[in-house]
């Protein structure tokens, strides 16, 4: 017997009783759910911008310090950002090493929390950048900020292979005397663009 | 919602996607009811913050990896023979089993692990016995008043080699209190005369 059908006739041997499962609490709900996603991706540490169209994001980014100061650029974005990463020409995640800025899209935003869901699909090959880089930039279409996580995962499909994750603001992390550290394993930076008309 | 929360539930286009299963007697665990919630540690570390013994010593000291209580219950379902120890290091007050956020019995368990010890005669044969004499005493309050006197009678008249020998081992760094001339008991019927 090996070692996997061992432990698993281990587990088999010492099963857990059956419980019932719990009742769902209710899913929270908001009047305005891109305010409330504004606020919550700002309480996370992120820098929320609107903006109406996508040439706007280039003219928004324009004004941040950490992009004109930026040396090495990737976008996942066409005509968004004045990329000179070629992604498509890397072939170890290895050469994501020295990244400052990475645009990314994300699919939807969730107003509960201020996370954004970003679909391994967007990311290709590059599972890793959102980590490697020293800013991380993302865009989500307008119109496409869900309440609560209940939604999100609706929206989601976790049956079919795949990879996803949520991002909700810079890399951060706190101890036990609650210090709260921004960029510590990942990007010290993360900023918002809400693309699309009805911008107030 | 942490900064990252990573969804893999399949490999990228062309790799591949190994999950590898660690055991490490956790299973065996699974299969013990009593200390099974112990299982649901997310090593938080809130248990070891508010113990009032490993606020002033942590670290390596007790000898495991995982500090704290719930390594108190960890090392010795993981060794008895070699962290038996570790369970009876507790004033069993509850305030692990308060602070943890998976609500984890921490201190019913480790109440539990003690009894578990003797039955499984790890907790050595002079402990065993003195406990069996101690509550063969302490549940016969004739036996505890006959047990009292005698002892305040006898123990000064003993030589003192003979009180701080070997097997006190109490006494090894200490000087055991003097032996007061009558008990509590006497006391409160006298005065309440």
């Amino acid at each position: 017997m090996n070692s996997r059908d061992a432990i698993l006739a281990s587990l088999r041997r010492n099963p857990l009783p059956v419980s019932p499962l719990p009742k769902a609490p209710t899913a929270i709900t908001y009047a305005d759910p891109e305010r409330q996603f504004a606020e919550a991706f700002g309480s996370v540490g992120g820098k929320f911008v609107r903006v109406a169209s996508l040439a706007e994001v280039n003219t928004e980014l324009g004004k941040f310090e950490s992009y004109t100061q930026s040396g090495k650029i990737a976008s996942l974005i066409p005509d968004v950002g004045r990329a000179n990463v070629d992604l498509a020409a890397l072939k170890d995640p290895h050469e994501l090493e020295g990244l400052d800025i990475a645009i990314i899209a994300g699919e939807f935003g969730v107003a509960e929390n201020g996370a954004v869901w970003v679909p391994g699909s967007i990311l290709g090959p590059h599972r890793a950048i959102f980590v490697v880089t020293q800013h991380l930039v993302l865009v989500v279409p307008a119109g496409q900020i869900v309440h609560n996580m209940q939604q999100a995962y609706d929206r989601i499909c976790l049956e079919r292979p795949g990879f996803g994750i949520f991002i909700s603001g810079p890399s951060k992390t706190a101890d036990i005397e609650q210090a709260l550290v921004i960029g510590a394993h990942g990007a010290r930076s993360c900023s918002l663009f809400l693309v699309g008309s009805q911008a107030r | 919602m942490t900064t990252y929360t990573t969804h893999f539930h399949g490999p990228m286009r062309g790799g591949e996607l190994h999950v590898v299963i660690v055991d490490n007697g956790r299973s065996a665990i699974l299969g013990q009811e009593t200390f099974r919630r112990s299982l649901s540690c997310i090593r938080c570390g809130a248990c070891m913050n508010t113990c009032p013994v490993f606020r002033r010593s942590g670290g390596y000291s007790y000898g495991y990896t995982v500090p704290g209580p719930i390594g108190s219950l960890l090392a010795p379902l993981r060794d008895p023979r070699k962290f038996g120890s570790l369970p009876f290091a507790s004033s069993l007050c509850g305030s692990c089993s308060d602070v943890c956020p998976v609500k984890i019995d921490l201190h019913h368990e480790l109440y539990a692990f003690r009894q578990e010890l003797v039955r499984q005669k790890v907790v050595p044969l002079y402990k065993r016995l003195g406990m069996a004499v101690m509550s063969a005493v302490l549940a016969r309050p004739w036996a505890y008043r006959l047990a009292g006197s005698l002892m305040r009678w006898i123990l000064p008249r003993l030589p003192r080699a003979f009180v701080y020998g070997p097997w006190n081992a109490w006494g090894r760094q200490r000087e055991l209190p003097p032996m007061p001339r009558q008990s509590f008991r006497d006391l409160i019927k006298k005065e309440s005369k």
